[in-house]
Parts: C-alpha cells; sequence; structure tokens
C-alpha cells in the first residue's frame, strides 16, 4: 500500500462516531448541516497548514501577528493530520514529515530547564518562539499543554502504524518523548498534580484539583510505565468535584464549556466509570451532554439580558472577547473582560459567546448543538460560519459592526478542538485511535475507570 | 482630669469615644473587694466572658470577671461592630453611584465625608457597650476586675498584687492580631484592626496585607469611600478556606469596586520615601513595588496565651493553637476551662458565645455538653455576603460522604432580582441519596440572614424535604432556600412512585 497517496475523500465508519448528521437546509444559505459540519472542520484543518513553521513543525497560538508557537496548538495539529489524511485535505507523506519535523524538534530540544529553553524533565514551555523553538514570555512549563501536545504526539503514533521507516521512526520518537516525560516530579506535595513550574520561583502554588480540562493529563501520567503519578494523584484531583443540581440537570460541575470538551477530544469516555461516576450512575460523556444543556438553558435564562443569548445561542467558555468601555446594559454597569475563562452560572459573563466551544458539544448533544450551529452560522451573511471559528463573538457590543463584535483572526485552541470534535461525531476517528493508545487505558484503569471498551 | 485608655484618649475622638470608655473601662473604677473562693471566675471580658459571666450570675453563681483592657473585647471594640457600621455607609455611596442600577438617578456630586461615617460608627459603638457596662455589670451581681490576671495555682490568681482563689475558671483572652514578618514594617507604621478605627481622614490609598475575612471586608468598605486599594494575599487562592465559587464571586465583586487583588504575592519589604510607604512585593519570582499612605494587616489572630501564669495553673497551651481543651472544654486542669479565640479554630464572636455557654453548663451544673455539637455558621460581610454552615464538600468526601449539591444562582430568585441584587447563590449539600443536610454556603447580599434557616434545620435534624414543605413568605431572597429544598423533593422522589402517580392522575 502507498501510503503517501491520499486515502479516498471522507470515509465515514457507520456506527463509530455519535452519528451522522441529519441533512437539513440551512437557512439563508442553501448548507445542509453536513456541508456546514464539512466546511468548518475544513477551514479549521486549514489553520494548522497555514500557520506551521515548516522548519521545526511548530504551530502559532493564533493568527495575530507576533503569535508564539504553543505546545497545546501543536498536540492539535498532530492530532488533526491523521483526519486531514483521512479526508484527503493533505497527503499521508505530507502528515507524516509535518508530524516527523515537530517530534524531531522536541526530542533534540534543550531540556535543561534554564529561563530560554524549550522544556524540563520531558514537559515544554507553554510559549514557544516561532523560529527558536526556545520559551517566550516567562511562559510557564505547563502540565496541561503538555498533556494536550503529549496527547496529539501518541494520537499520531496510533495512526501512522505503517512499516516505514518515517512512521517507524515517527512512533518510536512518540514513544521515547511520553516516556520521557517525568510524572512524580509533579507532584510537589504527593498528591495533585502541579499546574507548572518557572526558574524564576520553581513550582507555582497551584494544583490540579477539582474537575477540569486536566483529566487527561491524570490518565496521561498514570499510565506511564517510567515514571507514572502516585495512586493519591487521582483520589487528589476528584476530592473537591462538586456533584450539583442546577437548572434541574444534576452533573459535575464546572462553569467554563471547554473543560467538559477538551480532555473528550482524545479519550473516549463513553460507558467507562470511575469511582466518582460509579456513585452517580454517570459518565463523563453523560456529564458533559448535561452540561451543554446547563449552558442552553443559562442562555435561554439569559440573567444578564446580553443581546442574541437564545436557545440556539450559548456556549460560555474560555476565549476572546471584547475590551470594549464599560456600559450599561439592562440598567447595569457592565466591564468587559478581553480574554477570560467564561462561564455558566457565574461568569464572568460579558455577553460573549464561544461558537468553538458550543460547536465542540457536537458529540454529546447534537439535538441541541446543531440547531445552535445553524443559527450562529447564519450570524454570517457569506454563509463562511467564520463566527463560529472566531475565538469569541459578542452582539452587546453592537458599535463593533452589524452583528456585533467578533474577534480577529482564529486561535489555534479552538480549531483544533472543531476538527477533532467534528471527526469524533463523524467517525469516532480520534476515540478510536486514543483507544488504542495502550497507556491511556492503562492510564485509565489505575485511575479506577472500569466497563465500557475498557 | 480624667485620663481614658488608649486610644479613646484622642481629642478628636468625642462624647460617643467617652461613653465608650465610661462603658468598658470607666477611668474611676475601683476593684471590689474580692470573696473567697468564687464559684467561677473569668479571665477575660469579651463576647465569651461576658455571655459566661451572665449566664452564670443568672443561676445565682458569684462571678468575678476580670479584663485587662476592655469589656467587650475585639468584636466590640476594634472588630464586628464597628466595621458594620463603615460597611453600611460605604454601601449606601456604592448605591448612590450605582443609582441607575435600581431605576434612581446617581446623585451629581457624591462626596464622601468619612469624618461623619466614622462619626456614625462611634455613636453605634458606644451604645451597642451600653448593655454590657461595667457599671451594669456590677449591678447584677457580677464583680468586675480590670487588671492584668496571672495564675499563681491551680485555684487563684493574681490581679495586680490582689489574690483571689476560685472553685472553677474560664480562661477568655481572645486573641490578638498577628504582625507579619516583614523588614522596615514596623518602623514605617501600619494599621491593624485595633488602630483602623482611629483613622481621622479617608486614606488615598491603603494596602491590605493578607486576604482574611476582615482584611477583605474593610478593603471593599474603603474602597467605596474613594481610596485606592489593593490586597496583597500570600496564598495562591482568595478567601482559601470558602467554596471556589464563593470566593470568586467576592473577589469579583470587590475588583468591580475598584479593589486590586495580588494573589501569591508576599509582601517582602516596606519602606518610607517622600512621605509614601513603599513596599515591594514578590509573585512567582516578580518584584514589584507598591506606593500607598497606609498599610492595614489583616493576616490573622493568634491566641493570647501568654503572661497569663498558664504553667502555674497546670494548663496545656500551644503558642499557635492556643489553649488545649477537650470536647467539653476542659483544659488539663479540669478546674479551668477554656472558650472563644484562646482555645477554638473558628475564631468568631457566635461561636465564643456559643462555646462560654457550654463552660457554665459543664463547669457549674456537671453538664456534658460537647463542643463538637454545635452546628457553627460563619459569615464574611463583604457585598455580597459569604455565608457557610456545616460540612464543605470537600470535607464531605474526605470522609467519604457522597455528596449532592442543589444550587439556586440568585439571579432566579425573583426578590433578588426585584432589589438588584443577583449576585450570589444558594448551594445546600446534602449526603446523597438521603434527606440529610450536610452543610450549606450562601452567598448573597444578607447571606449571613439567610443561612440561619438552614443551621435551624441540622440543628434540630430536620431533612431538606421538610424545609421545601416550610412555606417561606414571598417574596424574599430567602425562597432561594425553598427553591433549592423544592429541587431536591422533585429529584428524590423514586422513579416508580413517579410512573404510578403519571398512571393515576391521566387514568
Amino acid at each position: 500500500m502507498d501510503h503517501s497517496t491520499p486515502t479516498r475523500a471522507i470515509r465515514v465508519k457507520s456506527g463509530a462516531g455519535v452519528g451522522a448528521p441529519p441533512r437539513q437546509a440551512l437557512a439563508g444559505h442553501g448548507q445542509t448541516d453536513n456541508a456546514l459540519l464539512d466546511r468548518l472542520q475544513r477551514d479549521a484543518f486549514d489553520y494548522f497548514l497555514q500557520n506551521i513553521n515548516r522548519h521545526n513543525g511548530l504551530i502559532a497560538d493564533t493568527t495575530r501577528n507576533g503569535a508564539p508557537a504553543s505546545i497545546a496548538v501543536v498536540g492539535f495539529a498532530l492530532s488533526a493530520y491523521p483526519v486531514g489524511v483521512e479526508h484527503g485535505w493533505m497527503v499521508r507523506s505530507d502528515a507524516v514529515e509535518r508530524t516527523l519535523l515537530v517530534l524531531r524538534f522536541l526530542m533534540d530540544c534543550d531540556q535543561s530547564g534554564n529561563a530560554d529553553a524549550t522544556g524540563y524533565q520531558g514537559y515544554y514551555f507553554h510559549f514557544l518562539d516561532m523560529e527558536s523553538g526556545k520559551r517566550i514570555w516567562l511562559s510557564e512549563l505547563s502540565l496541561i499543554d503538555t498533556g494536550f501536545l503529549i496527547a496529539g504526539v501518541l494520537t499520531a503514533a496510533a495512526y501512522f502504524t505503517a512499516d516505514t521507516p518515517t512512521e517507524t521512526e515517527l512512533r518510536r520518537l512518540a514513544d521515547a518523548l511520553y516516556l520521557r516525560i517525568d510524572w512524580r516530579w509533579a507532584q510537589p506535595n504527593d498528591a495533585a498534580v502541579t499546574h507548572g513550574w518557572k526558574p524564576e520561583c520553581g513550582f507555582l502554588n497551584y494544583g490540579w484539583e477539582g474537575y477540569s480540562e486536566a483529566i487527561l493529563l491524570y490518565v496521561l501520567g498514570l499510565g506511564s510505565p517510567t515514571h507514572p503519578l502516585t495512586e493519591q494523584s487521582f483520589p487528589a484531583w476528584t476530592l473537591t468535584y462538586q456533584w450539583e443540581n442546577l437548572y434541574g440537570q444534576e452533573f459535575l460541575y464546572a462553569g467554563p464549556l471547554f473543560i467538559h470538551q477538551f480532555s473528550h477530544a482524545w479519550i473516549d469516555f463513553r460507558g467507562i466509570q470511575d469511582s466518582f461516576m460509579r456513585e452517580k450512575g454517570c459518565d463523563y460523556f453523560e456529564n458533559s451532554r448535561r452540561a451543554a444543556y446547563v449552558q442552553r438553558e443559562y442562555a435561554t435564562r439569559n440573567p444578564r439580558s446580553f443581546t442574541g443569548y437564545a436557545p440556539d445561542c450559548w456556549g460560555l467558555s474560555a476565549g476572546d472577547g471584547p475590551s470594549a468601555e464599560p456600559r450599561l446594559v439592562a440598567g447595569r454597569r457592565q466591564a468587559f473582560y478581553g480574554y477570560a475563562a467564561r462561564g455558566v452560572p457565574y461568569g464572568p459573563d460579558d455577553g460573549t459567546v464561544s461558537g468553538s466551544a458550543a460547536l465542540a458539544s457536537l458529540v454529546f448533544a447534537p439535538e441541541i448543538t446543531l440547531p445552535a450551529l445553524r443559527s450562529m452560522a447564519a450570524r454570517d451573511r457569506h454563509g463562511t460560519a467564520e463566527d463560529v471559528r472566531a475565538s469569541g463573538f459578542n452582539a452587546t457590543v453592537s458599535e463593533a459592526g452589524p452583528q456585533g463584535w467578533v474577534s480577529p483572526g482564529q486561535f489555534g485552541l479552538d480549531q483544533g478542538i472543531i476538527v477533532l470534535m467534528i471527526e469524533n461525531y463523524r467517525s469516532g476517528l480520534p476515540w478510536r485511535l486514543g483507544r488504542s493508545i495502550p497507556y491511556i487505558a492503562a492510564g485509565l484503569r489505575r485511575a479506577g475507570f472500569r466497563g465500557g471498551w475498557l | 482630669m480624667q485620663q481614658y485608655h488608649l486610644p479613646f484618649n484622642h481629642p478628636a475622638q468625642g462624647p460617643h469615644d467617652r461613653e465608650l470608655c465610661d462603658n468598658v473601662r470607666p477611668p474611676d473604677w475601683r476593684n471590689p473587694q474580692p470573696r473567697d473562693p468564687y464559684p467561677l471566675l473569668i479571665v477575660g471580658a469579651g463576647p465569651a466572658g461576658l455571655i459566661a459571666a451572665r449566664s452564670a450570675a443568672a443561676l445565682g453563681a458569684r462571678v468575678a470577671l476580670i479584663e485587662r483592657d476592655l469589656l467587650g473585647g475585639n468584636s466590640l471594640n476594634y472588630g464586628c461592630v464597628p466595621s458594620k457600621p463603615l460597611i453600611r455607609t460605604s454601601r449606601l455611596y456604592a448605591e448612590m453611584r450605582d443609582a441607575v442600577n435600581y431605576g434612581a438617578t446617581a446623585p451629581r456630586d457624591i462626596k464622601v465625608d468619612f469624618q461623619m461615617a466614622m462619626e456614625r460608627m462611634r455613636r453605634i459603638r458606644a451604645r451597642l457597650s451600653r448593655v454590657d457596662s461595667a457599671a451594669r455589670l456590677s449591678a447584677d451581681g457580677i464583680d468586675v476586675f480590670f487588671g492584668t490576671a496571672r495564675f499563681t495555682s491551680g485555684d487563684s490568681v493574681d490581679v495586680d498584687g490582689i489574690g483571689i482563689r476560685f472553685r472553677k475558671a474560664l480562661i477568655a483572652t481572645g486573641s490578638r492580631s498577628m504582625l507579619p514578618p516583614i523588614p522596615g514594617l514596623a518602623e514605617a507604621g501600619y494599621l491593624t484592626n485595633e488602630t483602623v478605627f482611629d483613622l481621622t481622614e479617608l486614606p488615598d490609598s491603603l494596602l491590605v496585607i493578607g486576604g482574611g475575612p476582615i482584611g477583605c471586608e474593610l478593603a471593599q468598605a474603603f474602597a467605596r469611600f474613594g481610596s485606592r486599594v489593593v490586597i496583597a494575599h500570600r496564598q495562591p487562592l482568595f478567601l482559601p478556606k470558602e467554596e471556589r465559587d464563593a470566593a470568586q464571586m467576592v473577589a469579583d465583586a470587590l475588583a468591580r469596586d475598584g479593589v486590586e487583588i495580588h494573589l501569591n504575592t508576599r509582601a517582602v519589604s516596606v519602606r518610607i520615601e517622600g512621605g509614601k510607604k513603599w513596599i515591594d512585593t514578590l509573585n512567582d519570582g516578580s518584584v514589584a513595588t507598591i506606593g500607598v499612605d497606609h498599610i492595614l494587616t489583616g493576616i490573622g489572630r493568634t491566641p493570647a496565651v501568654t503572661g497569663l501564669g498558664l504553667e502555674a495553673a497546670g494548663v496545656a497551651y500551644d503558642g499557635e493553637t492556643g489553649i488545649e481543651v477537650d470536647d467539653f472544654l476542659r483544659t488539663a486542669n479540669s478546674r479551668i476551662y477554656a472558650a472563644g479565640d484562646v482555645c477554638l479554630k473558628h475564631q468568631f464572636t457566635d461561636t465564643a458565645d456559643a462555646s462560654a455557654r457550654i463552660v457554665v453548663q459543664n463547669a457549674l451544673l456537671l453538664g456534658r455538653r460537647r463542643f463538637s455539637a454545635l452546628t457553627i455558621p460563619w459569615c464574611t460581610y463583604t457585598d455580597p455576603e459569604i455565608a457557610h454552615v456545616g460540612l464543605y464538600v470537600s470535607e464531605a468526601r474526605e470522609r467519604g460522604i457522597p455528596v449532592k449539591t442543589y444550587t439556586v444562582p440568585m439571579h432566579d430568585v425573583d426578590r433578588a432580582i426585584a432589589d438588584g441584587e443577583e449576585d450570589g447563590f444558594v448551594k445546600i449539600h446534602v449526603r446523597d441519596g438521603t434527606d440529610s443536610i450536610l452543610g450549606a454556603t450562601v452567598v448573597a447580599r444578607h447571606a449571613g440572614e439567610m443561612i440561619n434557616g438552614i443551621s435551624l434545620a441540622m440543628l434540630a435534624g430536620i431533612g431538606l424535604k421538610t424545609v421545601a414543605r416550610v412555606i417561606h413568605t414571598y417574596p424574599t431572597q430567602a425562597d432561594a432556600i425553598k427553591m433549592a429544598a423544592n429541587a431536591h423533593a422533585q429529584t428524590d422522589r423514586v422513579s416508580f412512585v413517579n410512573y404510578l402517580l403519571r398512571k393515576w392522575l391521566n387514568r
């Protein structure tokens, strides 16, 4: 088999994903849901082709001028390449080349932990100079972003399984990059994993405790055969879980929507349960479905009376927002927060919606996500659904344009989650790859997960 | 001329502080001739000491009450009591500026009269001091001694040279401000909760070192008066003991009032230059400098155990955690008890009060009341307030208790919307699968008032479904509690019962 030729255009494996989208016309644009998803996924995928440094494989954090590389976005790129190959958007050899480029860079990078190094203890600084690959902006050695990066590294290795010299090297490098991470080092208090480390001050004073996107981090750390996290780590993380009844939904509470989505890009949580979810008779997938309903209910109630919030326009998450002057909204003085982790129901909320966060609920709750997608896509008169891929839009800041304020350009994380979640919805490819990674299965088991595909 | 007690001898303090002083430390007070021995001798006349003295006297016991400083202690003189009138005035200014939120036109020129606010605070403090004045206590049969008490044996104390014997004693000496060890701080000068209420002028700028409840309350009040306020908090989390959503909500509220919150930030040195205090701070390796007029240290309190002769009395103690007591609040000397801040983790006036009542029962009436049986609520009086009772979720989970939380945002509560007071929530924690209330956190403008219904239910062992049956007056903000209880009553119904019910209703 010649792996350098593109595979056929779209290989949707029925039953592997959550379901095929219904064919429904998009008001005003005549697009079906399928066409809309095609367009969104393809445009999002192109981000990784267009914002790469072809010398080291690093991917820019955003499309904005002077943006550094983000290691998390690199992780999403590595996970997106297999999707691109499957759809025929890039040839396999190109995907292998781009993947190898960045894996070699990571393997050879300065891991001394110096102020201008690239990483330490197998982890990487959050932001790197696009050209030199060295730490930039005094950023922290980031555990969670290393987690997203390494999930991408392992996904690439799970996909490129051909017995060719390049793919063999790719798998060898991926394995080595994962195995050299000293997870135990990141538990300064023997329990929860630290948020990060800086050469200037050592460990940051924050740990990953309570439900968040970091469940992936614990699974990866627990699954390591070389330097695994201790058994105490997962209970320390779940100790501050809050099971809440809110708006008639019972769920493991977290405010921002991305928390309920990011780990799910790689890990298929359907039908597998840890001890907490066994106690609650739920699983993390079902939990994310409920979280989407809570978000929709919040937007329907719209307690702060923002323009545009509706049953088909919701999604409060981390992302860009306007930095406009404060103003009166429904009699209240409303400030605007720029980039912020927005959440439901306590905010911060300034009327900014994250289209990509709503879209990433597609796998969990297509019945409410697709109508929201149609509605958000219809905001854009050109039918390109740009607002959905922007980091945020805010119709309350009406002076910014006919549709209100829209975050300029794109952010890599948003594009990555769009590509992966649409693919999980349609074919389940990222989940299938994730299920095949032995380290992830081992990590889940050590965290106490049982049942389902495990 | 009468010599008034510091700090109430300031000429600007006027008649209210003179009245306060006449009540809590009369300049011409003569200590009574001690009787021998006292059935109950109390060291310290703060909230715990006063309650114990009054309760014991009501039983007919002869009581000696010894106070080194001021009757009423921190609570009345420098704590809960004086801060609340200032908080109220500052809230009024905040509301005037925000008048449009309440459907009113904001006054054109809002000028803060700080002296007027302080005058009101002094008037109220003096008024509240009347009830437990030295003269009234004395008239009610309590022997009040002003002086420094020192135990000389297991059943006697010395008060400035006078020996007094007792059959039972209560140590209720409270706690003192803890000064952070920052080079240059003492030389530069600082305010504590004991001196901040003596300010005669509103500071242009104020640095609050430490993000504890009192520090946050005052930070917000001064910001609303118009000071530039910065909080430097050494810990990475704001209000670290509170639920994260609650702490975040208050942090957001403070930020809206203009308070700058620097978390994970340590003040490392202080110097004076050009009449200002300059504080170097360290945050994750980055140094920054803050220039302010005043520094308020609010980093916590340390139990007042020094100079009491506790060794002579055979009372065990620790400099940081205070006097060691058992669940009956008895010290290592079974004749001597302790109550309030000097021995308790929860350093609140209401808890001091409750612990003192336990001591009187146990010491005088052979009672066996346990401190651990108390249901202790607490409240931080920021705007919105945070009130809590019972277990936090993490505490319950640590003990292996499955928890479910019923959450009602205040923006869903009719009265809160009508009042323009939508920031907050009610969270009631139950043991999952049961009706038993484990605890609750309320964030609301009047959270301290709202929590009491839940405390009552917990103390009386009333389940959340019964709370759902209590008719709450409508519309009130406390309706949020009823809404949470209703959610519980609905979801808790067994699905088979629901199925039968549907069948029968649609028969």
